[in-house]
């Protein structure tokens, strides 16, 4: 037996131990779960707004009147080629921060709703354009009946345009919420205390010393928890939801 | 009027929120109408005019002018120049005024465009409660009556892919008469259909023009336009050639144009 390879064991005894030591993740399980649940009202919030967001700004983007098509297509271009980074950090230090535009005195609820801003103003861009993807889906003649009895604009966008578009795209609005859960580990960027930023913490503790990747793994785990239910209730909606023709 | 078949009244006077008397001048004046597609000039001085309770049956080669002329009485077209009429006022450019007056023009496309995601219910409700702001009990109960009227009153809560064209179709009619239109526009209602269901959408067609419904048609059916027409009118190339009785019309065009189309189409 060559000399070193007696050393060689220990290491690599360490090496594997560390791998499936999953004892710093079940002891921060509270603070992980915490942060969790921050990311669970993070999105549920922003998937709400960003709904909103992206229903008004597809009303804008097919107006008959131009100001509001501009406005509505300069939004989404500026929000879409924005990195989210970039914005959420605008919100939080910018607005929030320096310009001192407060949603309230506890600096975490102020820091939340400007995640829930920041976020939903972003994906905003994406649920709008998914939108009108699926008003190019639906036939003109189902407009022109709309109009030919007499419904106004925003009457037949909303009774007879936008439910269909919306059953068209129920699979790619699922994967830009999908996209949204995981974005919203930026928001640690933004001051607001999810689980990215909790894992973060953990880590830099100086009494962390073994068991990161079970901890990577761990909030993978958390987050496929939230994500895949997700992907599969959209799908299912897609399947019931599809509009015969 | 008179209902010979003693079903409830398709027409007009049937209580809806008209305004105007009935009564007095023509329904629908065009006059002077011109329209481009860009280079095309579709609508070359149109001049038409429809009577309260008169049937108009427009034929004419493809591409002559005819669903363009019958769209823009709506203002699905819009038109470049001239004025048209609908009992008496100019069309509104846009709005509320424009939804106002369409919901008083009832028009049947081609390829029916029922909401493809509501019941034939809906589709016949959705104008009464929306637009006429009625009762949803009361639309449906009319609602329900017209679809008895036009054979399909069992299939109100289907969806409209669930139904053959010929019953598309007289739900389309259904949901037009639910608005209690003063006028009805059908842009060639028969031909996105079976030879087998022409039939049965003509014969309610028929039987609203022998009630008294003033109707504009775009079609191609001269039995129809013989049995059910006061006018025809023959568009070729972006004009009316000419406009005359059906008898007249069918035995002994005027125009070289009108006869030449006849003969092409009466000869096989």
């Amino acid at each position: 037996m060559p000399p070193g390879t007696v050393g060689m064991a220990p290491t690599r005894w360490n090496a594997m131990d560390d791998l499936f030591n999953f004892g710093p993740f079940f002891d921060n399980f509270d603070q992980i779960l915490e942060g969790f649940w921050a990311t669970v009202r993070l999105s549920a919030a922003a998937a709400v707004l960003s709904l909103i967001i992206g229903i008004v700004l597809v009303g804008f983007r097919v107006a008959p009147i131009p100001v509001l098509r501009n406005v509505g297509t300069v939004y989404v271009n500026i929000l879409r080629n924005t990195p989210l980074t970039l914005i959420l950090l605008m919100c939080s230090l910018g607005l929030n921060d320096i310009l001192s535009l407060k949603f309230s005195n506890v600096s975490a609820t102020s820091y939340y709703w400007w995640a829930v801003l920041g976020l939903s103003a972003y994906t905003g861009a994406f649920v709008c354009e998914a939108l009108r993807s699926g008003i190019n889906t639906v036939p003109l003649g189902q407009a022109e009946a709309a109009r030919s009895i007499g419904l106004t604009f925003v009457q037949s966008l909303r009774m007879i345009i936008l439910p269909q578009a919306f059953r068209a795209v129920i699979a790619p609005l699922g994967s830009i919420f999908i996209a949204m859960i995981k974005n919203t580990t930026v928001a640690a960027a933004a001051s607001y205390a999810e689980i990215a930023l909790i894992m973060k913490t953990l880590l830099d503790d100086p009494s962390f010393t073994s068991g990161a990747i079970p901890l990577f793994i761990g909030v993978a785990v958390g987050f496929m928890i939230l994500t895949l239910p997700t992907g599969f209730f959209f799908g299912w909606l897609a399947k019931r939801m599809a509009v015969a023709r | 009027m008179t209902d010979s078949e003693g079903g409830p009244k398709l027409t007009k006077g049937g209580g809806g929120p008209q305004e105007d008397d009935p009564g007095g001048g023509p329904l629908v004046v065009v006059e002077n109408v011109n329209k481009h597609f860009g280079e095309l000039h579709v609508l070359k001085d149109i001049n038409l005019t429809v009577d309260r309770g008169e049937v108009v049956v427009v034929i004419g080669p493809s591409g002559g002018g005819k669903s363009t002329l019958c769209r823009s009485i709506n203002r699905l077209e819009p038109i470049d120049a001239g004025t048209i009429l609908v009992d008496g006022k100019e069309l509104p450019k846009e709005g509320r005024d424009l939804a106002r007056l369409r919901a008083d023009v009832g028009m049947v496309f081609q390829s029916f465009n029922l909401f493809a995601h509501k019941t034939i219910l809906e589709n016949v409700t959705l104008g009464p409660i929306k637009v006429r702001k009625q009762g949803r009990a009361e639309s449906e109960k009319h609602a329900m009556e017209l679809l008895d009227r036009v054979g399909i009153a069992n299939q109100a809560q289907k969806y409209p892919a669930q139904l053959s064209g010929g019953q598309q179709q007289r739900a389309a009619i259904a949901r037009s008469l639910a608005m209690r239109p003063k006028v009805m526009l059908f842009d060639e209602p028969t031909s996105a259909l079976d030879p087998e269901m022409i039939n049965e959408v003509l014969d309610v067609m028929t039987g609203l023009a022998r009630d008294g419904m003033t109707m504009v048609v775009v079609t191609h059916e001269m039995g129809f336009a013989r049995k059910a027409a006061q006018k025809v009118v023959f568009m070729a190339d972006g004009q009316v050639v000419e406009e005359n009785t059906p008898e007249e019309f069918f035995t002994n065009a005027r125009t070289d144009r009108a006869k030449d189309f006849l003969s092409k189409i009466l000869t096989h």
